[in-house]
Order: structure tokens, then C-alpha cells, then sequence
């Protein structure tokens, strides 16, 4: 429980951050809100020489909303996204799935960014951000590039991010008003990632789902987006034989791990039962 | 201005005695983070010990290279068997009669079990070193599961005992055996069998788990090379055990060690046994010249100090189709781990698991256990409970359950109608315990009324209905559960430890101002002694509470004393407090009856000091006493006011229960609503309810625990599964399910004030309330018994394995 020997860096600035990142080379690694790297850090699975603490960067923090897309800075704690009067109302899935993380003590030090580059799919943010469609703006010494979530995820703890580059922020595009959303979320404690999570936004007019995105957390080796799932409710009033069919078609996506929240039967068998929850749930909220 | 005189009930409530919601003394430096726990300990020059530990379960070790670490700087040293050969600490004895590894001698029978101790000038560099000790393992074949251990093929675990054919509790059958004991009667149960209208038989599996306290298990050692003397500070829970085991090895006289448990962040039978950390951490200390700590990590403590239950037990109970008990046969496979080193009186290897006729009046009964070597961690501690009482309780009480489902009898109907009745106290178990006192039939008539119990079973059967007719994808479950528990070990005419009775001590003193010191054979791990032994010495000797300090852990000035776990320290070391404070009582009595001018049969006890019957206003309290006793004895009486009790109980209590635990278990997830606990508990005095109530809340919360998904598993390859808290289930606030407790009293009539003991009652009967309202929930499918724990993924198993998806 006790890591190996590192280095310890705090730079001021993104220039600063991203040249002791090349400088450094792989033995560097960015720190945010540390909790998710130093417990693998004190397990000695992971034990880079340098760390390179990003929390001094002032510009990488704040939530800023425009016309039609809402920016959060990679620091962004996930005690601020829940606390945050701008994303309540334009974005609630985001405060919603938040407090489903871990704990307080958690959610005041980890941050958005961490979460959503770390790339475990236990995290339960980058599901969110796919059914958001966000991209994630990423910054190295040689130049800026976005990429979205959706094309982010490429298997557990592998992403499209460079060795070099760092998460700098979210661009969400804010969903119309009168969406339903909800993050269902089966966890065996507080504290605990999921068995099975899935989150879904919709949009309903006429009593019928209009569009729909749905992504699951922790059933695949990354977060995964059920886009056949989504395509089996739209157009539908969200009948039992359209709740099915997502369910079905949700489960066919999934590929969990056995462990000890339940054997891969289980947790296919209850990713779908989350599935059903969260369009239930979304439609309900929906207006229109 | 008047002064009046205080009130009777003023004089009293200044006492803060026995039945005092008296506010926790203790809680002052804990909630102020001002505790003092060992690793709060730091000494000049102190070194830091680190284990490099194995990473299979079964493996011949060919080669340990420690010359990397030992290039580490700040890496002092790197024991490994072949050092503690040297001075004869390769192996230790167990408290149960077994002999363990300290170090790894020729290979490893336990994942994590300790190979090498790196001692280095702080704790980081310890780390550094043991990650670069080299061992080479030559793996071996693994045995995790106890039913295959005894398999005519199975692979040889203890090759230390090859040939030994006897063990501590006698004939070994079989390589992996470690032993059999037997009680009862087998003639008469078989008759019992033969002649019975119903029978039953049940495997009841009690998984292994882990008591996990907060704190985990760590100690200083400091030998002093001039004095000759060692100095151990430890999470102790029985110190001057510690203090003896350390003697008998070390070969230290036993005055020149000083063993120290300062304040102790939970212990639940965790903190009992000698581990190899502490020998370790003795040894490098006298090698190095230099104090040594050794702290555990929450990962190593999972895994390595202790573990609790893994008992297999296969229950048959007969009965009449009126529905009378008429005989019970219970065989155990007991998968004690690697090492046997359970944490039992040393004569009895099972523990008082013979308690399994429960609170119930069975006329015959046989029980066989035989205990088993797995390639798992060492330990059988009991985890908040007497001596494999919890085991048994389970047993007894899922038996219960079954059987009523067969007779077609209410669950708490048919526990009414066995019953061992109040007027059969004391009453002798058909397995050889004598029951001093109880009430079970009005405690239980309690918690139905309290609950609605008819109520609840209505709402059941309606809830069914509807389940079927797909209103709701969640089923109801009723547990109930019924304990009788054995503690306070124990009486020296059947229990000791190595050797050591297992009396219990305390020693008062009485300053001349009437403030006092008691120092107690016990120690706290967060029960509350230092709050509640003063309460009981206010009462009995009329100080107030406020004004006497209780102070325990320190083997030079506490009294000899056998510690704290299965709720022994009311029942026996709370016995010593009363004993004596009756003793300083008389001398008082003497003092004042010499001061008043009367004799001292003209005497009677008011509260907080004597006066004279017949005479109220001549009066002496017990702080005019003290001054007295030193100051102006009567002639001929020597001066001064203390006095020391060592107690011999002549029987254990027995503490009961009744719980009932209602909750609905959603079929499609597997997760299980705790709808309502109602907890009744009889401890016989009860000395503070508060402190009861938050001991109940906290067993209970285990008990939830342990039922719900608490675990410590093996896969096939002998690696830990979730031994980390990211899987190992402790609830938080949120999980908890909210308590509701209740009484009854009845006094333990052998013990002094009357007070039996309970700290461990809750998890002992808390376990089989859960477990019996999942599985009540599911009988009503066709289920007989689903295993523990029933976490999530396990009751949707049940679920569809009952076609509860369709
Ligand atoms: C007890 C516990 C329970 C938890 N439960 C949950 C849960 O239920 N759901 C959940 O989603 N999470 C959970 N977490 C994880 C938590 O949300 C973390 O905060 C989060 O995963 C990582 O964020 P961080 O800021 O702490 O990042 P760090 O731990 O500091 O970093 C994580 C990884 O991301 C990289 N990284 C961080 N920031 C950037 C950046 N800006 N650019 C590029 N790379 C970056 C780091 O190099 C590292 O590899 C839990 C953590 C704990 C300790």
C-alpha cells in the first residue's frame, strides 16, 4: 500500500504541463483529482517516476455555457458538477450521475476529466458523455485536436489520447429542452462501480420517443453505446414489447467480466434490466 | 442563601451507577481524533518492518534472493526462516495445540502468507525492499475446497506432520485431518431418529469472512539490550496472554516484558491470536538494537491475520408431526485453513459449538466436527461472538426454519412450542451445558406483538398474490430468529488458554480524596469499559463514576487477566469489579461503624455511604471513608482502601434474543430491501442501555454484513477474491438498514450484579434473521435452503432457479 519512489511536479500553466509531459517522456504521468491513480499507484500496478500534478492550471476549471454547447474544464471536481446551478438545468443527467459516484469524500477531490480519461469502463461518465455526444478537447506540445466520446474508448485503459496530450476540456452539446434523461445504476454499495449502469437521454413529441442515445458503464471493456437498443424505442411510446426489444438488443453489446458483483449471465441479465429502468425513468421526465 | 440537602435521587443520579445512560468517557480524545493507537507510537531511532509475502497457495519455495532489496538505501535487513531458525522462532505454537510457520521454511501453504521481513529506517524504503526480494516458487497442487482436503489422493499440505498421527485433540484420520471432537449422546439420538414422525437434513454452509476492524493489527517492539528487557506495544486484545506466549518463546523472564495495547481501534476476535508480525518485529528489535513496527495493511489483514466461520455444517433434526423436537444430529467439516490456529479455549477445538440445541428443549443430541487443512489463511477467530456460537446459532436456527416448512407450522409457532420454558432454568442441555436463566417465551411474545407479526404474514401471502398476478417483481421475506448465546469463558474447571485459566481480575484503589483507580485483566477495543466499569463500582460503592479512572492494557501495573473477546469482560472481569468493590465495601464499613460509635451490624448502606439503621441523620459517605482509611483508621487496622479480585466464574451466561427482520427482495436484480429490524435483546442487568443499544446497532450491522455479502472467497488456484474493501462488504450509513431494539431482563443468577454479557449477541442472531427472511422469501417457491452470503447476484440465481423470471 505504499507506492513506489516518484517525482513530484506542479506547473502553472498547460505549456508548462504538456513540455514536462514530452520532456519526461512515458515515465510522466498527469495526476487530477488522484483517485483513481493513486490506489493503483499504492498497488504498484502502475509506478511512473514522474507525476505531474495538474490542479495549479487555472485554465483548466470552470463550467461556461453558450449558445448551444456548455465547455467544462477537465479540474472540474465532481462536487461541482453537482453543485453547479448552470448544468442542473441545462444538463441534469450529468448532476444525476455524479452523486451515483462513489462518495463525497471522492467526488470533492476526482475530477471530470480524470473520469472521463482515465478509461475504466467502471467510470461512470464516459457512458454519459457518449449519450450527450460530447468531444473531448485534447492538448499537446505539437497542437489541439477533438476527438468525440464516442470514438474516444478504444479498450480498458487504452484511448485515443497521445502519450504527450492532455484532456483540457468537454464540449457538451446542451440537449433541447423538455429531455428526458436518467443514469440507472445497480452498485452493490456506496462507494462501489457498477454491476450494471445505463444512461439514457431521450427527447419525446406526441407522446412517442423522438431520439433517444443510450450507453451502459462496466458491461463491456469500455463504455459502450446501445445504439440498437436506442433505434428499438424511437418512434415508440415506450410500450412492454419496445422495452424488451432494447433490453434485448442492449444485451447483445454487452460483454461483462465475471467478478465479484456476479457472473457474466447476471450482470448481461440485469445490464438489460438497467437498460428498461433508465428509458422508463427518462420517459417519464420527458415532456412533450 | 439555604442550602438543602441533595435528594435521594440527586445523591443517586451524581453516581451515575448501573443503569446510567452515562455518556462515553472515552469518546472525548476518540472524537477528537486524541486517541492513542499504536501507530501513533514513535520512538528515537525507530525501524519499520515490511513482509514480502507469497503469491500462491501452495508452493515449494527453492530460492529467496534478498541482495537487491538489501542494496536499497535505508534497508536495514531482510529476516527470512533461515535467521529465525537460529534463534528456535522459525514456527510458533498456536493456541489451539498446532504449530505455524512465522516465516516460509521450505514453502508456502497460504496466499499471502508471509515469506521475508524487510526491516528498514522508514516505512517506504521497507516497501521498496520487499518488492525487490526475489523468491522463486515451484508451484504445488492447491486445495481450497474443505470436502476435497480428505480426498484418499489429496495432496500432502503439512508435511511437517507426516507420520504424526495424533494431534492436540487426538487421532488425525487422514493427512489433512486435524481433528474430531464429539459430544452427546450417538445411541440415543439414533433411536430418536428411528422412532420420529419427521425428519430433516440440510447442508448449512457458513461462508468464511473476516471481522476487518477499522484498525488493523500492528505493534512496536523495543528490546533493551542493557536491561535485557522487551517492550511490546500492540493491538492486543489480550495482553498478558501475549505477555506469557512472548516469555515461554523468547525465553525473556516474564517480568522484563512489558506489554502495552494502548487505545485499540477494533479488535471482534481479530486481535487475539499471536501473528507473525509481532515475532517478527521481536526478533529484528533484537538483532537491530533498535525499536521495530510492524503495521498491516488493509489487503494483508484481509488476508492473512485471521479469518472467521467457513463451517459446514450438515443438520438432521427430528420431530414429532405435532410438531415437538425430539432429537438433533449435527455433522461439521470445519476448513480451519493452513495452520491450526483458531482462537478457542484449548480444549475445546470447536468452541462451545455444542450450544447447538439453541433455545429449544431437544431431549437428545449428537454433534461430531471434524476439522480440516486447506491451502487458506490460518485463524478461526470468532468474529463478535463466543466461540463458534455464531456457527452453531445459524445452524439451529435455518434447522428450525426448515423443519417448521415440513411440518407446515408458522416458524415462530413451532419455536413457541420448543421452547426450553423458564421454569426449566437451570436447565441442562442434552450437549452438556448448564443455562442459568431465561425468559424465551415473553421475549418472544414481544417482538410478535411489537411487530404484527400476524399482520406481516398477511401482507405476505397478499404480497404474493400479487406477485403473481405481475403487480410486482418484488417478494417479501420474514425472518425470524431466536438465540441463545454462551459467553463469559469461562469457569477454570473446563476452560483456560495454554494452560492459563481463564479467570478475569481487577484491582481497585481508592485515593484519600474518594477518587479511585480500577485496573482491569481486560482491555477495550471501543466497547466502552473505562464508561461502564466505573458505573458498576459507583453503584456498589457509592463513588460517582465521574471520579474513578479505569485503566487497562498495561501488564506491569494491571492485574493478571485473560483480555477481552466473547463477551467475557462483563460476564467475568465485570464480576471481578463487583467482588472487589466488596471487598474495599467491608473495610469502609468497618471505618465507619468505628467513626459512628456503633457496630458495624447497626449499620446499613445508603447510596453513597452508610448510616445507622434506625438513625438517618448519622451518617458517613464514602469520601468522608476514604480520608478516614488513611488518615485515621480505627487502631490495629492497617491503613489504606483498595483491594484486588481474581474471578473464577462457576458458570458461562447464556444472553438470548429474539429478532425478527422483514425485507423484499426485487427478483429481477437480486437486490434485498431491509424493510424493518426489530431487535429484542435479554443481557440479564443492564449496566448502560446506551451503550447496549449501540453495541446491538453495531453487531447488527455486522450481522447484515456477514449475511448479505460479506466474504473472504478462493478460486480454484488458491488466489483471495475480493480481499481488498473495493469487494469485501462493509455497509456504510447508507446500506445499514435502520435498528429497532427492545429488552427484556432477566438477571444471570450466578453472576454478582447480575449481567450477562452483550456485545456479540447481535451478530450471532442477526445472522440467521437475514439469512432466514431471504430464504423465507423463496420457500414459497419451492426452496429449502439458498447458501449465505445472499448478495445480489445470489438471490437472482434463486430467482430463476425458482422460475421467478418467467
Ligand atoms: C472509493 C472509490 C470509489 C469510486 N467509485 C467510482 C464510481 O462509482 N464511478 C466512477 O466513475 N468513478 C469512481 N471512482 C473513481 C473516481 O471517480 C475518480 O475520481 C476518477 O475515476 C478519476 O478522476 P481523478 O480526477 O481522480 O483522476 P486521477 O486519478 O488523477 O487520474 C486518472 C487517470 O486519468 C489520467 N488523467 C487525469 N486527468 C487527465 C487529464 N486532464 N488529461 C489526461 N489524462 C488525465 C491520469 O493520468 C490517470 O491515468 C472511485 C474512486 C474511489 C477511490
Amino acid at each position: 500500500m505504499i507506492p513506489a519512489p516518484f517525482t513530484y511536479h506542479r506547473p502553472k500553466s498547460l505549456a508548462e504541463a504538456t513540455g514536462l509531459l514530452v520532456d519526461l517522456k512515458d515515465e510522466a504521468r498527469v495526476v487530477a483529482g488522484g483517485q483513481s491513480l493513486i490506489p493503483i499507484m499504492k498497488l504498484r500496478l502502475a509506478a511512473p517516476d514522474h507525476l505531474i500534478d495538474l490542479a495549479a492550471i487555472a485554465e483548466l476549471k470552470g463550467i461556461a455555457r453558450g449558445a448551444t454547447s456548455i465547455t467544462i474544464g477537465a479540474m472540474t471536481t465532481q462536487a461541482e458538477l453537482i453543485n453547479s446551478s448552470v448544468l442542473a438545468e441545462s444538463v441534469p443527467i450529468l448532476r444525476e450521475t455524479a452523486l451515483q459516484i462513489a462518495d463525497p469524500q471522492v467526488r470533492y477531490q476526482g475530477t471530470l476529466g480524470g473520469n472521463v480519461a482515465n478509461g475504466d469502463p467502471g467510470n461512470d461518465m464516459p457512458a454519459i458523455m457518449m449519450c450527450l455526444d460530447a468531444s473531448y478537447r485534447l492538448v499537446g506540445r505539437a497542437g489541439a485536436r477533438t476527438v468525440k466520446a464516442r470514438d474516444f474508448y478504444l479498450g480498458t485503459y487504452v484511448t485515443a489520447l497521445n502519450a504527450g496530450e492532455i484532456l483540457t476540456a468537454i464540449d457538451i452539446p446542451v440537449p433541447p429542452a423538455g429531455h428526458g434523461f436518467a443514469y440507472a445504476k445497480l452498485k452493490r454499495k456506496i462507494g462501489d462501480y457498477a454491476t450494471a449502469a445505463a444512461g439514457v437521454v431521450l427527447t419525446v413529441s406526441g407522446g412517442k420517443i423522438q431520439t433517444c442515445a443510450i450507453a451502459l458503464s462496466n458491461l463491456a471493456d469500455t463504455a459502450v453505446a446501445a445504439d440498437a437498443a436506442a433505434k428499438a424505442v424511437i418512434g415508440t411510446a415506450l410500450d412492454r414489447t419496445a422495452l424488451s426489444a432494447a433490453a434485448q438488443a442492449a444485451r447483445g453489446v454487452m460483454a461483462p467480466a465475471a467478478d465479484a458483483r456476479g457472473t457474466v449471465e447476471y450482470r448481461t441479465d440485469v445490464g438489460g434490466t438497467m437498460v428498461k429502468r433508465a428509458l422508463q425513468a427518462a420517459f417519464a421526465r420527458a415532456k412533450g | 442563601m439555604t442550602t438543602t440537602a441533595p435528594t435521594r435521587e440527586q445523591r443517586e443520579a451524581k453516581l451515575e451507577g448501573m443503569g446510567c445512560k452515562r455518556k462515553r468517557v472515552e469518546d472525548v480524545r476518540f472524537t477528537q481524533g486524541k486517541g492513542t493507537y499504536v501507530d501513533d507510537i514513535k520512538m528515537p531511532g525507530m525501524l519499520y518492518g515490511d513482509f514480502v509475502r507469497s503469491q500462491h497457495g501452495h508452493a515449494r519455495i527453492k530460492k529467496i534472493d534478498a541482495s537487491k532489496a538489501l542494496k536499497v538505501p535505508g534497508v536495514v535487513a531482510v529476516l527470512t526462516a533461515k535467521d529465525l531458525k537460529g534463534v528456535n522462532l522459525a514456527w510458533m505454537p498456536t493456541l489451539a495445540g498446532d504449530v505455524q510457520m512465522v516465516l516460509a521454511d521450505g514453502k508456502v501453504l497460504f496466499q499471502n502468507q508471509e515469506i521475508a521481513f524487510v526491516v528498514a529506517n522508514d516505512r517506504y524504503a521497507a516497501a521498496d525492499g520487499a518488492e525487490l526480494v526475489e523468491v522463486e516458487y515451484e508451484a504445488l497442487p492447491v486445495i481450497v475446497d474443505p470436502f476435497k482436503s480428505m480426498a484418499p489422493g489429496a495432496t500432502v499440505l503439512r508435511e511437517d506432520l507426516i507420520g504424526k498421527n495424533t494431534g492436540a485433540h487426538g487421532p488425525r484420520k487422514h493427512h489433512n485431518h486435524i481433528f474430531e471432537w464429539v459430544m452427546g449422546d450417538k445411541d440415543l439420538t439414533d433411536a430418536a431418529f428411528n422412532k420420529a414422525d419427521v425428519t430433516i437434513k440440510e447442508l448449512f454452509s457458513y461462508h468464511r469472512t473476516h471481522p476487518s476492524p477499522l484498525e488493523t493489527c500492528q505493534c512496536v517492539a523495543s528490546f533493551d539490550k542493557i536491561k535485557s528487557e522487551l517492550t511490546l506495544w500492540g493491538t492486543f486484545q489480550a495482553p498478558h496472554v501475549i505477555r506469557t506466549v512472548a516469555s515461554l518463546l523468547s525465553k525473556i523472564p516474564e517480568h522484563k516484558i512489558h506489554v502495552i495495547a494502548p487505545d485499540i481501534g477494533g479488535g471482534f476476535g481479530n486481535k487475539v491470536g499471536a501473528y507473525p508480525g509481532y515475532i517478527c518485529a521481536i526478533v529484528a528489535s533484537i538483532v537491530t538494537g533498535k525499536p521495530v513496527k510492524w503495521v498491516e495493511d488493509r489487503i494483508e489483514n484481509l488476508t492473512s491475520t485471521s479469518f472467521a466461520r467457513d463451517y459446514h455444517m450438515t443438520c438432521e433434526m427430528a420431530a414429532t408431526k405435532e410438531g415437538k423436537v425430539t432429537g438433533l444430529r449435527v455433522h461439521v467439516l470445519a476448513d480451519h485453513g493452513a495452520f491450526d490456529a483458531c482462537a478457542d479455549p484449548s480444549k475445546w477445538p470447536a468452541g462451545f459449538f455444542n450450544i447447538v440445541t439453541g433455545s429449544y428443549d431437544f431431549p437428545v443430541a449428537h454433534v461430531a466436527v471434524d476439522g480440516v487443512y486447506t491451502n487458506k489463511a490460518p485463524g478461526g477467530v470468532a468474529y463478535r461472538c463466543s466461540f463458534r456460537v455464531t456457527e452453531a446459532a445459524y445452524c439451529i436456527e435455518r434447522g428450525m426454519d426448515v423443519m417448521a416448512k415440513k411440518l407446515g407450522l408458522d416458524p415462530a409457532e413451532f419455536r413457541l412450542r420448543n421452547f426450553i420454558k423458564r421454569e426449566q432454568f437451570p436447565y441442562q442441555s442434552a450437549l452438556g451445558w448448564e443455562y442459568d436463566s431465561g425468559d424465551y417465551d415473553t421475549a418472544m411474545r414481544k417482538v410478535m406483538d411489537a411487530v404484527d407479526y400476524a399482520g406481516l404474514r398477511a401482507e405476505q401471502a397478499a404480497q404474493r398474490e400479487a406477485f403473481k398476478r405481475g403487480e410486482t417483481r418484488a417478494i417479501m421475506g420474514i425472518g425470524v430468529s431466536f438465540f441463545t448465546e454462551i459467553v463469559g469463558a469461562g469457569p477454570s474447571k473446563n476452560c483456560d488458554i495454554l494452560g492459563v485459566a481463564m479467570f478475569d481480575s481487577c484491582e481497585i484503589r481508592i485515593h484519600p480524596t474518594g477518587a479511585a483507580i480500577a485496573r482491569m485483566g481486560t482491555k477495550s477495543q471501543g466497547q466502552g469499559h473505562e464508561t461502564t466499569y466505573a458505573q458498576i463500582i459507583a453503584t456498589e460503592i457509592g463513588i460517582p463514576a465521574a471520579d474513578i479512572m479505569v485503566e487497562e492494557g498495561n501488564t506491569d501495573t494491571a492485574p493478571y487477566g485473560l483480555g477481552t473477546y466473547g463477551s467475557r469482560s462483563t460476564p467475568v472481569a465485570g464480576a471481578a469489579i463487583a467482588m472487589a468493590a466488596r471487598k474495599i465495601k467491608a473495610k469502609a464499613q468497618m471505618i465507619a461503624a468505628y467513626k459512628l460509635e456503633v457496630h458495624e451490624g447497626d449499620l446499613e448502606w445508603d447510596i453513597d455511604g452508610f448510616r445507622v439503621k434506625g438513625l438517618p441523620e448519622k451518617t458517613m459517605s464514602m469520601k468522608d471513608i476514604s480520608w478516614a482509611a488513611y488518615n485515621s483508621p480505627p487502631p490495629n487496622m492497617e491503613p489504606g482502601l483498595e483491594a484486588v479480585s481474581y474471578y473464577d466464574p462457576p458458570n458461562m451466561t447464556y444472553p438470548f434474543g429474539a429478532y425478527i427482520c422483514v425485507m423484499d427482495i426485487d427478483v429481477d436484480t437480486g437486490v434485498a430491501n431491509i424493510r424493518r429490524f426489530y431487535a429484542l435483546d435479554d443481557c440479564g442487568t443492564r449496566i448502560n442501555p446506551m451503550i447496549i443499544e449501540g453495541q446491538v446497532h453495531g453487531g447488527l450491522t455486522e450481522a447484515f454484513a456477514i449475511a448479505m455479502g460479506q466474504e473472504i472467497r478462493y478460486d480454484e488456484f488458491g488466489n483471495v477474491v475480493g480481499g481488498s474493501f473495493m469487494d469485501f462488504f462493509v455497509p456504510t450509513a447508507v446500506e445499514t438498514p435502520k435498528w429497532e431494539t427492545d429488552f427484556t431482563v432477566t438477571p444471570s443468577p450466578h453472576h454478582p450484579i447480575g449481567a450477562k454479557g452483550v456485545g456479540e449477541s447481535p451478530n450471532v442472531g442477526g445472522v440467521p434473521a437475514f439469512s432466514n427472511a431471504v430464504n423465507d422469501a423463496f420457500s414459497f417457491f419451492g426452496s429449502t435452503h439458498i447458501q449465505m452470503p445472499h448478495d445480489h447476484w445470489r438471490n437472482w440465481e434463486a430467482a430463476k432457479k425458482f422460475g421467478l423470471h418467467a
